[in-house]
């Protein structure tokens, strides 16, 4: 079911793609996040910017895309793609790719982008270079495909110089979604591909939606209270989300907090788990790990709270205590009262005026 | 044409697995900035004890044989060796020198032949990623290489009557899937608790006849496919990441101080509200 090994030459591929993920009615951030890098690329090379959008009934997703800084919008519309599917997705990219011949074609990483580049790229034989974080254009005009090598403390400078299209995907949150305008215009094709039953091989049964009781999500909150083994039991992060809700912020956990069972996965900063880049970023009895390093150190502050003053984690920090955390959280949680108005030192004041 | 003969019994589920250097002991050398990997042992990669675990509940709760799949150095046995100790019925090692530098275009070809040699199988388990390349493109690729279904970032799969049924970790929600075998699945990292090695599997292995190594010629699989020079990427240069400065001010003494010290720099430098 692949290509074979026969290339093309490659200066038959033209242009960059990026895939539109829709979801829920809107497209995926990582989505709008990805044609603002993908638009630079695009006139670095002298070459359109065309989004690539599967789905059902997604038109006018397709006309609000342009306004990010598409030149083109290639819609398939099937009623099989109402949502993501990694057969059928697989068969249109693949189709779409072969039609039109790309030179580069950029995924979001999300659970699906990684789903469908990696499905795809072994189909069409071609490479694909994971959650990178910066690209460039080489002296031959190849795209230079930047990722964090193993543990985040170093980059490597992947190359596809053979195969066309050159693929890469990118994780949430590495870039920034470039200003909406909804007067931009841009062309709107409707391409066909044969699909059919058969190409829905798997059913989705049921979808449970995570309710937002936990509160803010990580990803989405100016400021992270990230817990590490340190903590030692689970129920100590109920301290850190005061210490977050006071600060507007959210909770996070390291893999070895996540490890033990404290916390689920789906709060873990890191290389298994998510990248966050906030405006201040608390880690608390977080060693720091080279993994860990790779899912925060983007954050414009680190507050490092730390028992152990060999934390590899200090060398990053904006800001450090050296202490037992047991200790600093509570007294940062009553100082961050009393700043407060109405907080515990004014009621204090008020308390004692009317005795 | 691809996958096995249907209605093996009992299922085979075929697990991929591979062996990374221990996450956790993992250090950056302070003057070098570069990874300390000397003397740094290693470990089955956590998600794929994880995918293992999954396979081996469901050869506990309804029967299966389990074969585990890597692809490597002959170094590599010691953890397929664990996996038998744990559970696993056989293991198979690809081994071969031509396949050095490999990346996931020819893993996933190389895997997916070996899978096919290995004669029928109902499914197909892998780890969400790997702990070192972290890319989580060689699971699909291989269902891509086979034309069979594929289900990503699963917590759990039950067979029953034919097919899978699979619980799989969106970013905004928990997702069932249902689809026909073979069938391939990657497995969540964290999902689950790997046992540990047990005496009887541990005597499986010591009598030997458990482990085989076969190579590209074995296999079947084409010289002109796989290694480095066959591989559409390869890693041009790596370059030390210079981290922005960042300011380094440490807050000591008492505690009261020290965090009234750090308050006063936080609000200070707008970092936050008042």
């Amino acid at each position: 079911m692949t290509d074979g090994h026969v290339l093309e030459d490659k200066s038959h591929f033209r242009g960059v793609w990026v895939f539109l993920e829709a979801r829920s009615g809107g497209l995926r951030d990582v989505s709008t996040q990805l044609i603002g890098e993908a638009r630079r690329l695009a006139d670095l090379r002298g070459m359109p910017l065309t989004g690539v959008l599967p789905g059902h009934g997604v038109d006018p997703l397709a006309e609000h895309a342009i306004g990010y800084g598409l030149d083109r919008v290639l819609v398939v519309d099937h009623p099989i793609l109402d949502i993501y599917r990694s057969r059928p997705y697989a068969t249109v990219m693949a189709q779409l790719i072969r039609r039109h011949k790309p030179e580069i074609v950029l995924f979001g990483a999300s659970k699906n982008g990684r789903d469908l580049g990696g499905r795809l790229h072994a189909i069409l034989e071609t490479g694909l270079a994971a959650d990178c974080v910066k690209f460039d254009i080489d002296g031959e005009g190849n795209l230079d495909m930047i990722r964090p090598s193993f543990g985040g403390k170093s980059l490597a400078h992947i190359l596809c110089k053979k195969h066309r299209p050159q693929m890469a995907s990118v994780r949430r949150n590495v870039f920034v979604a470039p200003p909406h305008r909804p007067d931009r215009t841009g062309e709107i094709l409707h391409e066909s591909i044969e699909l059919s039953p058969a190409d829905v091989d798997a059913t989705l049964l049921e979808f449970q939606e995570f309710t937002n009781e936990e509160g803010l999500r990580p990803e989405e909150a100016a400021i992270v209270v990230c817990g590490g083994y340190g903590l030692g039991d689970a129920k100590h992060f109920a301290m850190l989300q005061d210490l977050a809700d006071r600060l507007g912020g959210a909770v996070a956990a390291s893999r070895k907090a996540v490890d033990s069972g404290w916390v689920p996965k789906m709060l873990q900063v890191g290389q298994t788990g998510m990248t966050v880049r906030p405006r201040l970023y608390i880690a608390i009895g977080v060693s720091g790990a080279v993994q860990h390093l790779a899912g925060m150190q983007e954050s414009e502050k680190i507050l490092v709270i730390n028992l152990d003053a060999k934390a590899s984690l200090f060398e990053i920090a904006d800001y450090g205590i050296v202490g037992d955390l047991f200790e600093v959280v509570p007294e940062l949680i009553r100082q961050l009262d009393e700043l407060k108005p109405g907080g515990v030192a004014s009621r204090g004041a008020l308390a004692a005026e009317a005795r | 044409v691809i996958g096995g003969p249907p209605g093996i019994d009992p299922p085979r589920i075929v697990v991929c697995i591979k062996q990374v250097p221990k996450a956790q002991e993992l250090q950056v050398d302070p003057v070098t900035q570069t990874l300390k990997r000397v003397g740094v042992p290693s470990e089955i990669n956590p998600p794929d004890a994880n995918a293992l675990e999954l396979a081996l509940a469901l050869k506990d709760r309804s029967g299966a044989e389990v074969v585990v799949l890597s692809m490597g150095p002959t170094s590599f046995d010691e953890s397929l060796e664990r996996a038998i100790g744990m559970g696993a019925d056989r293991a198979v090692l690809l081994t071969d020198r031509i396949l050095g530098g490999s990346d996931t275009v020819p893993t996933a070809y190389a895997l997916s032949e070996t899978i096919q040699k290995i004669g029928g199988y109902d499914l197909i388990l892998c780890g969400e990623e790997t702990t070192d390349a972290s890319t989580g493109h060689v699971g699909p690729g291989i269902a891509g290489h086979l034309d069979i279904p594929q289900i990503t970032y699963v917590s759990d799969v039950r067979v029953a009557e034919g097919k899978i049924r699979a619980r799989r970790t969106a970013e905004d929600g928990t997702e069932y899937w249902e689809t026909g075998m073979p069938a391939l699945c990657t497995v969540n990292f964290g999902c689950n608790k790997p046992r540990a090695p047990t005496l009887t599997g541990k005597i499986r292995v010591k009598r030997g006849g458990v482990l085989v190594h076969w190579s590209c010629a074995d296999v079947g699989i084409d010289p002109k496919k796989v290694g480095l020079l066959n591989s559409p990427t390869i890693v041009a240069k790596v370059d030390t990441i210079k981290l922005p400065p960042r300011a380094g001010r440490l807050f000591t003494g008492d505690v009261k101080d020290a965090v009234r010290a750090l308050l006063e720099a936080l609000l200070g430098d707008g970092v936050i509200a008042p």
